[in-house]
């Protein structure tokens, strides 16, 4: 099917740049005219991704695909990946160190809100060797 | 003056003669308004927020802001100055506040009023809404016209966050007016209320009617030449009448941080500068600020006191503000003695938001968009600016709404082939 298809690198350990990939794939859907409630949903669960990629799996990659009436984002990583997907989607559960947490980052509600801001989510896991997560969000 | 939410109101022109075509304000101006074209700035007013960072940025001198001169006041038999905070910010050795508001009459104004007395009231009410809790939180100031521009523009998410009051000069305006009314006995039909803006932002809010239904402000004029006609006259004054009536308050609104201080909630977040207000706005949307429960956020760095229209450097005014505060009274105007209702202070119409869309019909945006990603993969993505557009995006987007001919080659890519 026609669609736009886009791919961010997300830089690991940069808090300061994370969010590049979400903000271009506002202004897309900002010109698409799309309903900003719709954009915002969007943009909280990209974002939560954004950073979880930095936190824990040392960056990845951002790929939005948007068609006209939908946007499927997809975040691959390489990183150690998660043993037991139950317990991470608890909300206020979190690995994050304390160095990450003295930043604000790290209270446990990136996964939940991801799943709690989309219409579809699926994560699949293997330790040692990546996290992908995929999230549509119908228009 | 009408409502209205058009940008045909320019609130930045270009003096032809002196643009060199640098592009130095392409690359600056923060929300990609600007372009060279035939080897001269044209800005995209559809696009701009009045912010004044080309006026700032610009060596040739070449954009000029828009204000009314100030002979204007001459068309009105009474004749009312509104002055920000920040106006006190850019005299030196005035020994007291009340010689620059003395010789404000002496230029030809009847009666000069303090915007920082709005200031103080709109921070009270603030301090109600916040404490009565009914406020979407972060509550985000609406004081600078320039970030409620860029609010309304590109971050329309964020519009329901907006305090829902009107900023201290509109507030001001309505005060004044009246009190002439009231205290002076003047018909309203003789009033002129004229505010000396620091900034083109203010200038283009007021005229444009953003925010109220009917206009309070016949004029808006701007610091610098109001500070080059009070500088021959209160070098030679001897004395000064009492005319301040504003507190601390009042004051601080002058500068970065001091709106906010004056809400009197412990989580507040105040940025300056409008590239770092950019970035709170994305935070913001994106829902990753949640600590946070008043932001205020001013385009110009230190606040007003850096708005392009003044005359001193923004640190330095700042620094004034600050040794000043000792000559204010600790507690100004109160809302008791004002004793206005909650409707006043209200914002009166809500803000008209064009969308950002690249066209009102899905499909057709849709494939714009489509066109926009596919000329991009054909570009160097430099973001060089040599084309007079500020990035390789701005060059494709103004291809596809049709800004210039769709066949126009990228400089650099031209280049390489030949």
């Amino acid at each position: 099917m026609q669609h736009i298809h886009l791919e961010y690198d997300v830089d690991g350990n940069n808090f300061v740049s994370a969010g590049q990939a979400t903000e271009n794939v506002k202004f897309c859907l900002k010109g698409l005219g799309i309903n900003p409630q719709m954009i915002r949903r969007i943009a909280i669960a990209m974002y939560e991704g954004e950073i979880n990629m930095v936190i824990h799996a040392n960056g990845g990659k951002a790929i939005a695909d948007i068609y006209m009436d939908k946007i499927v984002v997809q975040l691959v990583d390489t990183g150690e990946g998660i043993a037991d997907i139950n317990q991470a989607m608890q909300p206020g559960f979190s690995t994050a160190t304390e160095d990450v947490r003295s930043l604000g980052f790290g209270a446990g509600m990136g996964l939940p809100n991801m799943r709690k801001y989309t219409d579809e989510f699926e994560i699949e896991s293997t330790v040692g060797v990546g996290t992908h997560i995929t999230m549509t969000v119908k228009f | 003056m009408e409502n209205t939410n058009l940008k045909k109101l320019h609130t930045v022109t270009l003096d032809a003669s002196k643009c060199i075509g640098c592009g130095s304000c392409v690359k600056r101006c923060p929300t990609e308004a600007i372009r060279v074209r035939n080897g001269k700035a044209s800005i995209i007013y559809d696009k701009c927020v009045a912010c004044g960072e080309c006026v700032r940025i610009c060596k040739s001198l070449a954009k000029i802001p828009s204000y009314d001169k100030l002979e204007i006041i001459n068309n009105y038999k009474y004749k009312i100055a509104l002055i920000p905070p920040s106006f006190y910010g850019q005299f030196n050795n005035v020994a007291n506040i009340n010689y620059i508001l003395t010789a404000l009459k002496k230029i030809g104004f009847d009666f000069v009023f303090e915007v920082g007395i709005g200031a103080e009231l709109v921070s009270q009410v603030t301090q109600k809404l916040v404490a009565a809790g009914r406020l979407k939180k972060p509550i985000i100031s609406t004081a600078c016209p320039a970030v409620l521009e860029l609010i309304n523009e590109r971050f329309e998410n964020l519009k329901p966050n907006l305090l829902p009051l009107l900023p201290p000069v509109d507030i001001s305006a309505k005060l004044a007016r009246e009190r002439a009314i009231t205290h002076h006995g003047v018909a309203e039909s003789d009033i002129g209320v004229f505010f000396v803006s620091p900034c083109p932002a203010k200038v283009y809010s007021l005229k444009a009617n953003k925010m109220v239904n009917s206009h309070y402000v016949d004029g808006v004029l701007s610091v610098a030449e109001v500070y080059m006609a009070l500088m021959p006259i209160i070098s030679k004054l001897h004395e000064s009448k009492n005319l301040s009536e504003m507190g601390v308050l009042g004051l601080q609104w002058a500068s970065s941080g001091g709106e906010a201080a004056g809400v009197m909630c412990e989580k507040y977040l105040a940025a300056d500068g409008i590239e770092n207000v950019i970035d709170i706005l994305e935070r913001l949307e994106n829902g990753s600020m949640t600590d946070v429960e008043f932001v205020e956020l001013n385009a110009c760095i230190s606040g007003c006191v850096g708005g392009v229209l003044n005359v001193e450097n923004p640190f330095v005014a700042k620094a004034r503000i600050r040794q000043l505060r000792k000559k204010f009274p600790a507690v100004g105007n109160t809302l008791a003695e004002i004793d206005k209702p909650l409707e006043y202070y209200l914002v009166e119409r809500q803000l008209q938001t064009d969308g950002q869309s690249f066209d009102s019909d899905r499909q057709i945006a849709f494939e714009k968009l489509m066109e926009i990603q596919r000329i991009y993969q054909t570009l160097p993505q430099l973001d060089c600016g040599i084309c007079g557009a500020p990035s390789c995006r701005a060059f494709c987007e103004d291809i596809v709404m049709g800004r210039i001919p769709a066949d126009t080659p990228c400089p650099m890519v031209k280049g390489q082939k030949q």
